[in-house]
């Protein structure tokens, strides 16, 4: 700002100054002018095509549109509020935009809430001089399966068309047609189809646009909003929750330009009814010999404690779920630590690797990091393992922004499947495992990626996945920034992933980056905790179902967590749910749930109050807006109320004790400097618990051996690619469980091949294929050709709604799966 | 202008851009060598390219695509050193009713538009030259596609024509049949491939124009008199027409007139040799009542105007502006309500609905006029267009929907008492109408 060029311009009478290149318009909101407006979006593309704010310019020979005309040094602004030609040319288009609407004020849902609404109330005419017949269209159309649109109300402003184009990239909505039967619609053979179409209704300024979980079913003065965070993903988007009558009506995206600007995803936006879902649980469960029965809170409080009393010479577990606030993960890392003596205490779903533990002491405590903003003003941004439009679909928007929009920023991509991400970066592809020789390549500036490293070094920032521990690309990732100066993220895939490290919430980790390791950490902890601290590092997730499972681990405290669906397989956790005492706290009743020998309801998003800390380590404020349903608490409370009957006493009893202790103690430590990263040795990526295998494994010998495979003809039975597999963004979560506008919007299971990789095995785009990941172990899907999947992989969404694949084959990585074409029967 | 002012002196007919016309097989590129065809090309390759910039600076120009903007001035503004090619495209989208001009030019003499596009874009540095022809225009067009390739098949186009290692590859590209792709801006966004909708300005086209590089759109005309220009020099040209609207130009003719058609004379004839004498003035027992100077969006004059000068700042002292020169005459046969609908219906057609104003006011007078028509209209039906007209002139996105007040602010102006006329009789008194005056009233 200081830097910029400052130009002062008279608006009404009154001199400001602004930067250079402002629009009138937005140098108007300045001194508290709002220039009416439709088209005008302030992170749009200046369009003029409603000609609602025209304003009068001295020396201008006509009326100009203030927002598309950019201030000049001395120019003489008079709006309507000063000019008879302003506000008569206002008034006129008003006219204009009214004799074809419908009027439908009292039934439509933008009633209440509606700027063409508001302005005719306070500038427009009384009465109509239109007395021909208005337009009338079929109404509504299906723009897509999240968006409905009458286009008798639009006033064709293009915020849509242009919102679609612009900034998400998904340009199958259109105008059509010209004159007065100009109308928006999509081509029938391209469906609108994108994760940030619930944007187009938010950003609607009339009610053409509506989504059909909220169409018809509140006033908007009739509603509560509440400030919030999103809770689906670890992009941090500040959320408003319409609620009424203790239900949520709708989510609508918060502004907020450090980081989601105004936009949210689809998933964040309509994911909300799974505290709806009428098979909640309302009061505490236990099991009584295979049945689970409503009990008191004392009752189930005691059963819980009891067995864990019971078990206490097995030990016990705390898995932390990725969707808890910052509080509720630090109130259970230290009902692990300090309640039940053990370091075990993990929010991951996959094992741990080598160099991981080395690269969580680096981003715990929410160090400076790099941030969103940071996105626009980078050399070059490397994206290692992380498909952020399905991940993280707010940092694919703020990548595509600097990529295309801004200051045009280098991507690089480096992975298995960048996603959609490759419409803008440069993809170094490279198949499970593969990442820390890409990456060392990279580091040296070699091949076409490496060139569009940035002259100073500082200006790169690397952004890992969570994915990225497992595939070995995590610490050479870490390490690239390290070595060149740049600055290293941390992208998770959930909510309270981040979070949950900052807490602790992992076996080698103490809240704050603290090292287990460390006996001076420990020390100072126990101090602060009035407790003493295991010093042994403990299980990590799988190892605890593990141990669960063979009977060496007597309780497990799960929070939030689907062990059937997020550590399988799934036989293992089902052995695990059976042998060990299992403590569910959950708002959602799930496989795990059920088979819980106590389920303590926990409230749902919408109930929580607490911070969430988004990848860039950002720590911001969520509040509730409903009531806790039924009997449901706060996982905090829940952990400090175990404890306590435990015969610990946490501290945690209130909202304000939890908040100001897991504020103070997760944020690093002044003079806490995490250790080294682990010098590049070529096998620091391998995986202990599935080592990534380079040659053809079994499976694919397996399924040459077999006698269907012969009678084939010519295929060979099939080759084995490497899995690559991630949960899509609209998948089988049971966070989306009840979410009706995201249901027909969610795919079907697929299977993904690279074209080169297709045309080896003669596999074509839609045909149904075979994949045999061994042990019996087969499934049957349809097969899609796109370029974004590495060659030598194949791609499959991990928890579609028809293939938990995840469940199936649990967190193993380094799987290699034999493919083969289905020869389809006669029909 | 009134009526009792001295009237601009008589002028001669000339045949400049028409001379090839009365040749039969002219479109023919033997038959144009031979009538001295692609001579300017020789005398264009001599100069330095800025120099014929200056010389058409020098000449007065001016578009003859209907806002008169001096062609060399434009040319000036092309943008240099962008490191992106510089774009010449011919706007041949001539939709502009009563306008047909370019149309006859393209299918008698279209070498004539291949040559003059190969002297600008050598002056401009243009490299890659686009045709845009509108879309209905199948006739003209296969003249036009014919030309561009026989200019090829003789190295009149291409790599290094006619030795003089000037570059130049020309494309040809049809429309779909938008009155709005005339408009510069929404021409380059039809020929991207984009819809054929106005863009915003600034950036102009001559810094930011097709595929954003530094483009200038020129009409048929304005193309195909810089070849003359170029043969016969400043003075020559400024022998014909006035001081500031100098050369010849082509007027196109139509309506109620004896002898319709394109007159080619010096800028500045009158309306009343060109109206009444070239096209032989209205039918036997007929008066002249309107006539538009410019096509349709070019406001209505009247009988009283007809010594008006038919240049630029003569058409603007009467109170209309030249436009693209197309005279349509009405004569007192006619009604000026259905006139005003018959026009106002083609703006409503043509509208691309991008803004507001033009989008809704030209259909909302077009139900206005209709209903007058029909005998049902109201007293307040004046008042009411003439304030959709203030709300739509000079507020819409582009001159569209200026051009679509043109008609009714002049029929308001001059024949207020008809619109009068047609509400309180119920009808429209003119013959041929669907609901005469008084109908309604006859009703048992």
């Amino acid at each position: 700002m200081t830097d910029q060029q400052q130009v002062t311009v008279t608006i009404d009478g009154r001199e400001l100054s602004v930067p250079k290149g402002s629009l009138v318009i937005r140098a108007a909101e300045r001194i508290g002018i709002t220039i009416p407006r439709f088209c005008d979006h302030r992170l749009l593309a200046p369009l003029g095509a409603c000609r609602q704010c025209i304003v009068e310019i001295e020396g201008q020979r006509k009326p100009m549109t203030a927002c598309t005309t950019t201030v000049t040094d001395g120019m003489v602004v008079r709006t309507q509020l000063a000019s008879e030609i302003a506000r008569g040319a206002q008034e006129a288009t008003l006219e204009f935009l009214l004799i074809n609407h419908p009027l439908d004020c009292p039934m439509c849902d933008k009633g209440g809430e509606c700027p063409l609404q508001d302005q005719t109330l306070a500038h427009g005419p009384a009465e109509t001089r239109f007395s021909e017949a208005k337009r009338r269209f079929r109404k509504p159309i299906k723009v897509s399966e999240t968006v409905l649109l009458d286009r008798e109300r639009c006033v064709l402003c293009a915020r849509c068309t242009r919102f679609a184009a612009e900034i998400a990239g998904d340009p199958f909505i259109e105008l059509y047609e010209r004159g007065s039967l100009e109308q928006v619609a999509t081509d029938p053979d391209e469906p609108f189809s994108s994760y940030f179409s619930g944007n187009t209704v938010q950003i609607c300024p009339v009610g053409a646009l509506t989504s059909p979980s909220y169409r018809f079913q509140a006033r908007p003065f009739d509603l509560t909003s509440t400030e919030a965070v999103c809770n689906h993903c670890a992009s941090g988007c500040n959320l408003r929750i319409d609620s009424r009558r203790n239900y949520v009506t709708r989510q609508l995206a918060r502004d907020n330009d450090d980081v989601n600007q105004a936009w949210n995803c689809d998933r964040g936006r309509y994911g909300f009814a799974s505290a709806q879902d009428p098979e909640r649980v309302l009061a505490p469960l236990v099991n009584d010999g295979g049945r689970l029965r409503t009990a008191s809170w004392p009752e189930a409080l005691r059963r819980a404690v009891d067995g864990i009393r019971a078990r206490r010479r097995h030990g016990a577990g705390v898995l932390v779920g990725g969707h808890l606030t910052d509080q509720d993960a630090y109130a259970l890392q230290k009902l692990a630590r300090v309640a039940l003596g053990t370091n075990s205490v993990d929010a991951r779903t996959w094992p741990g690797t080598a160099g991981e533990e080395a690269v969580d002491a680096r981003v715990a405590g929410s160090p400076p990091g790099p941030a969103y903003r940071d996105l626009d003003t980078a050399g070059a941004v490397v994206v290692v393992d992380l498909d952020p439009h399905e991940e993280s679909p707010i940092l694919y928007l703020r990548l595509r922004r600097a990529a295309l929009l801004g200051a045009r920023v280098p991507v690089i991509a480096v992975g298995s499947r960048p996603g959609r991400l490759a419409e803008f970066a440069t993809v170094v592809h490279t198949a499970p495992g593969g990442q820390a020789e890409a990456l060392e390549q990279l580091g040296r500036g070699e091949g076409e990626a490496g060139r569009l490293l940035p002259e100073d070094r500082r200006a790169l920032v690397v952004l890992a996945g969570w994915r990225a521990a497992a595939t070995g690309g995590l610490l050479p990732a870490a390490r690239l920034a390290d070595r060149l100066g740049g600055r290293f993220a941390w992208v998770p895939r959930r909510a309270g992933d981040r979070g949950a490290l900052d807490a602790g919430a992992r076996p080698y980790l103490l809240p704050g980056g603290r090292r287990v390791a460390d006996p001076a950490a420990r020390d100072e902890l126990a101090a602060a905790w009035g407790a003493q601290l295991p010093p042994e590092p403990g299980l990590d997730a799988p190892g605890m179902v593990a141990a669960a499972a063979a009977g060496e681990l007597g309780t497990l405290v799960v929070a939030g967590v689907d062990l059937t669906r997020d550590l399988g397989p799934r036989e293992q956790a089902e052995a695990a749910l059976a042998r060990a005492f299992v403590i569910a706290v959950d708002h959602q009743v799930n496989d795990t749930t059920r088979h819980a020998d106590v389920l303590l309801p926990a409230v749902a998003h919408a109930e929580s109050e607490g911070t969430w800390t988004d990848w860039e380590g950002r720590v911001q404020a969520s509040r509730a807006a409903l009531q806790a349903a039924g009997t449901a608490r706060t996982v905090w409370e829940l952990a400090d109320q175990l404890a306590g009957m435990l015969g610990s006493d946490l501290g945690l009893a209130t909202a304000a004790r939890v908040a100001e202790e897991a504020a103070r103690l997760r944020a690093r430590p002044a003079g806490l400097v995490p250790p080294p990263l682990p010098a590049a040795d070529g096998g620091g990526q391998a995986p202990p618990a599935a080592p990534a295998e380079p040659a053809a494994p079994e499976p694919a010998a397996r399924a040459d051996g077999q006698p269907g495979a012969e009678a084939d003809g010519g295929d060979p039975g099939g080759a084995a690619l490497a899995l690559v597999s991630y949960p899509l963004l609209l998948d089988g979560a049971s966070m989306l469980r009840r979410a009706v506008d995201l249901e027909r919007a969610t795919v079907a299971a697929f299977a993904e091949v690279h074209p080169d990789e297709a045309g080896r095995l003669g596999l074509a785009d839609g045909s149904t294929v075979e994949l045999d990941f061994g042990e019996n172990r087969a499934v049957r899907l349809p097969l899609r050709v796109a370029a974004t999947t590495a060659p030598g992989c194949v791609f499959v969404p991990a928890n579609q709604p028809d293939l938990a694949l995840g469940a199936m084959i649990g967190p193993a990585r380094g799987i290699r799966v034999a493919v083969r074409a289905v020869q389809e029967a006669a029909a | 202008m009134s009526a009792d002012a001295s009237p601009p002196p008589r002028v001669e007919p000339v045949s400049v851009l028409t001379s090839r016309w009365r040749e039969p097989r002219a479109h023919d590129l033997d038959r144009y060598l031979e009538l001295d065809g692609y001579a300017s090309l020789d005398a264009a390759f001599e100069r330095a390219p800025g120099d014929l910039v200056q010389l058409v600076k020098d000449s007065g120009l001016r578009g003859r695509g209907g806002a008169g903007f001096p062609t060399g001035m434009k040319w000036g503004f092309l943008a240099k050193g962008t490191g992106r090619p510089t774009y010449l495209v011919v706007n041949a989208d001539e939709s502009e009713p009563g306008t047909f001009k370019d149309m006859e030019l393209l299918e008698r003499d279209p070498h004539a538009l291949v040559e003059g596009i190969v002297v600008s874009s050598y002056a401009i540095g243009c490299t890659q030259a686009y045709v845009y022809l509108r879309g209905e225009a199948g006739f003209a067009g296969r003249r036009v596609a014919r030309a561009i390739e026989q200019a090829y098949d003789r190295g009149l186009l291409g790599r290094d024509i006619r030795g003089s290692g000037f570059d130049l590859e020309v494309v040809y590209h049809r429309g779909a049949g938008a009155y709005i792709c005339g408009e510069e801006t929404a021409l380059l966004s039809s020929l991207e491939g984009e819809r054929g909708q106005p863009r915003l300005r600034p950036p102009f086209p001559a810094v930011e124009g097709l595929y954003t590089a530094p483009t200038t759109v020129n009409n048929v005309e304005t193309i195909a008199t810089v070849p003359w220009i170029v043969r016969h020099g400043v003075d020559w040209f400024r022998s014909m027409g006035t001081e500031r609207s100098p050369g010849p130009k082509l007027y196109s003719v139509s309506g109620e007139v004896r002898r319709p058609g394109n007159y080619e004379f010096p800028m500045g004839v009158t309306a009343r040799q060109l109206i009444m004498e070239a096209a032989g003035g209205t039918d036997e027992g007929t008066r002249l009542k309107a006539w538009t100077p410019g096509g349709s969006s070019t406001p209505m004059l009247t009988a009283e105007h007809l010594d008006t000068a038919m240049d630029f700042e003569g058409v603007q002292a009467a109170g209309s502006l030249l436009g693209t020169a197309a005279v349509i005459v009405l004569s007192d046969r006619q009604c000026i309500v259905r006139a005003c609908l018959n026009f106002t219906r083609f703006y409503a057609h043509e509208s691309c609905g991008k803004c507001t104003p033009c989008r809704e006011g030209t259909d909302w007078m077009r139900k206005i006029l209709q209903r007058l028509e029909a005998g049902q209209g109201r007293e307040e039906d004046t008042g009411t267009l003439k304030d959709i007209c203030d709300g739509i002139f000079g507020r819409s996105f582009c001159a569209l929907g200026d051009g679509a007040t043109s008609p009714i602010y002049s029929a308001l102006k001059y024949f207020r008492a008809e619109f009068d006329e047609h509400v309180r009789g119920g009808g429209c008194p003119y013959p041929g109408a669907r609901v005469p005056a008084g109908a309604h009233q006859e009703l048992p």
